[in-house]
């Protein structure tokens, strides 16, 4: 029969193989959502913006390898690293978030996810996996390369263990760091469907409570209120966390307030996932 | 086995409006249709049965499934097709289908697999790589039905499908629903405000005004039930009348027409134009006409309705 070319409808065929569960499903809405923040399998316009940062964050860890390898030490730590390039971070936040949620709420697709056996809890915890660890990539990919230059030169083991310790600790960082920006963010990108307005409250939010946060330093005196003022800001938050952990110079001298800093992150994200989970436990039902 | 039962099922809203209201219907496989007016309930009760909203009281069950408890399970085995857009515009059709799919349980081959299918079943094979905000509402609605196809569901909820459609894309639209239903062996919920649209391509009928329930059963059932025997004679209509109510019939006189109810529990139809036959022969009369006519079900429909709210 086939010999002849022609081509037979060959009808509907029943679905017999297996139906797999929630971990399939979670694993699923996260990959999806990682091309979604990288914009793979879409147009042009998509990829331009979050490989444009990981570019730029690529490029400066390749010109501080250079750096690094002519000065007899490191020029910038890895934590410093990250506050330097808090910037592009946010840009990515402001383009990857609403791309991940707002366009979902906009176009309805929610519609189709949760009328298939995907739990509410699971689109946001995958959305937020994927958000941290796309993030964490364009951050910690170029950390790597920091690290494998100074690894390359170093001339002993020690000093390559020193190196690794460094790294690791930095990676650290990067995670409290990309951990609190991204829940802030996917909550500010949630609240709205449109995109534009989505991408410039996630900027707004981070840019705004700076000066507030310096503001609260400045009226604080030499008092308590001076040095908890890097609380009312995210990216000061996570320099007083890393003060408080790794002995990261922050702008804010945390002292020993270290606690309350971790404590105040800690209640941050939590407080982040609480509203998501809250919100898409309503949304589109 | 029933495919979808409610029970006394009412859904109350926080303002005080009721979707549902005592809603009992038991629905056997094949193709039914959901007919209302909008705002009658019709999408309020696929939500319940999807498990995405809860009942205010009552039961359902959906493929034996508590939809109420076994949420995921039901969602699992169901194709929902909502009425409203739904399309992410960046997104190619292949692309979403296959991703739905997954998140449908699919493995990730099966899903391409089935994504594909599903899209050549619906006429949009050759599209599937192209971009959903470019596709007419038409290809949309095709995309719509193949995603509640992908997993191979054993129930299809379609929420207005034929919404937006010009007469040519209804057609196609309905044709393709009765292929899926008959062909493919899905049974499938069709809501609908227009029943005289929706009518000859299902099996079973649920129609619900104000959440309540006016009409449900098989097609045959309901039309059988509404069958007209129409009699004309050219002398002795009077004498005609007295005769066929001697006989038993329910016999209403309109003009020189006797219009006979037939079917139902009263009596059968064939047996009705039989009686008549022979009550004309024993008279003797002239017979002029003998017509059956199937009163279509949109006309019942209206008058049901209008019971219904005399009744109110």
């Amino acid at each position: 029969m086939s010999e002849t070319g022609v081509i037979h409808d060959i009808g509907y065929r029943r679905y017999e193989g297996a139906r797999l569960g929630r971990g399939h499903i979670l694993r699923s809405l996260y990959a999806h959502s990682m091309r979604t923040a990288f914009g793979l399998g879409r147009g042009v316009k998509a990829k331009l913006f979050p490989w444009a940062v990981a570019g730029v964050v690529a490029a400066v860890a390749v010109v501080l390898t250079a750096i690094n390898s002519r000065s007899p030490e490191p020029v910038s730590t890895y934590p410093e690293f990250v506050d330097s390039m808090s910037v592009p971070a946010i840009l990515f936040l402001a383009a990857a978030a609403p791309e991940l949620v707002s366009r979902d709420l906009r176009a309805r697709v929610l519609t189709l996810y949760f009328a298939r056996p995907v739990r509410r809890s699971d689109y946001v915890y995958a959305k937020l996996a994927a958000l941290i660890s796309a993030l964490f990539l364009v951050i910690a990919g170029p950390q790597l390369v920091i690290f494998a230059g100074a690894a390359f030169a170093s001339d002993s083991v020690g000093e390559f263990r020193r190196h690794l310790t460094d790294l690791l600790g930095g990676w650290l960082y990067t995670g409290i760091f990309v951990v609190v920006t991204a829940s802030l963010a996917l909550l500010i990108s949630s609240l709205t469907g449109r995109r534009m307005f989505s991408a410039a409250s996630v900027v707004g939010v981070f840019v705004v409570t700076v000066p507030m946060a310096a503001v609260i330093w400045e009226v604080g005196g030499d008092s308590v209120v001076r040095d908890l003022s890097g609380i009312a800001t995210p990216t000061w938050l996570v320099m007083g966390i890393g003060d408080w952990l790794l002995g990261h110079e922050a702008v804010v001298d945390v002292k020993d307030l270290g606690p309350v800093y971790g404590a105040a992150g800690v209640a941050l994200v939590a407080a982040c996932v609480a509203i998501l989970l809250a919100r898409y436990r309503r949304v589109e039902q | 086995m029933t495919l979808i039962t409610t029970t006394a099922l009412t859904k109350r809203y926080p303002a005080g409006v009721t979707a549902l209201d005592e809603l009992t219907v038991e629905v056997e496989p094949g193709i039914v249709a959901l007919v209302g007016a909008n705002g009658a309930g019709k999408s309020t009760l696929i939500k319940i049965l999807l498990g995405l909203l809860p009942a205010t009281s009552g039961a359902a069950s959906v493929l034996g499934l508590d939809p109420a408890t076994d949420g995921p399970q039901v969602r699992a085995r169901v194709g929902y097709m909502p009425e409203h857009d739904c399309l992410p515009p960046e997104q190619t059709a292949a692309e979403l289908v296959t991703h739905l799919g997954r998140l449908s349980g699919l493995p990730r081959v099966a899903a391409r697999e089935r994504g594909s299918e599903a899209l050549r079943h619906v006429g949009m094979y050759e599209e599937r790589y192209r971009q959903i905000g470019g596709y007419s509402t038409g290809m949309k609605q095709r995309v719509k039905l193949a995603q509640a196809l992908v997993h191979d569901p054993d129930l299809l909820l379609l929420d207005e499908p034929t919404n937006g459609l010009d007469p040519a894309g209804r057609e196609a639209m309905l044709e393709l629903i009765q292929r899926i239903g008959t062909e493919f062996g899905i049974s499938i919920v069709v809501c609908s405000h227009l029943l005289g649209e929706v009518e000859r391509i299902c099996t079973g009928l649920i129609a619900i005004d104000g959440g309540r329930l006016l009409r449900y059963g098989s097609m045959a059932a309901l039309t059988v039930d509404r069958d007209v025997l129409i009699v004309e004679v050219d002398e002795g209509t009077d004498q005609l009348a007295v005769a066929l109510a001697a006989r038993g019939l329910q016999v209403n006189r309109d003009g020189r027409s006797l219009m006979i109810a037939a079917g139902g529990d009263t009596i059968d139809g064939d047996e009705a134009a039989d009686t008549i036959v022979a009550t004309v022969a024993d008279l003797e009369l002239p017979l002029h006409r003998l017509d059956r006519q199937r009163r279509r079900l949109s006309e019942l429909f209206t008058t049901e309705r209008e019971r219904a709210t005399v009744d109110v």
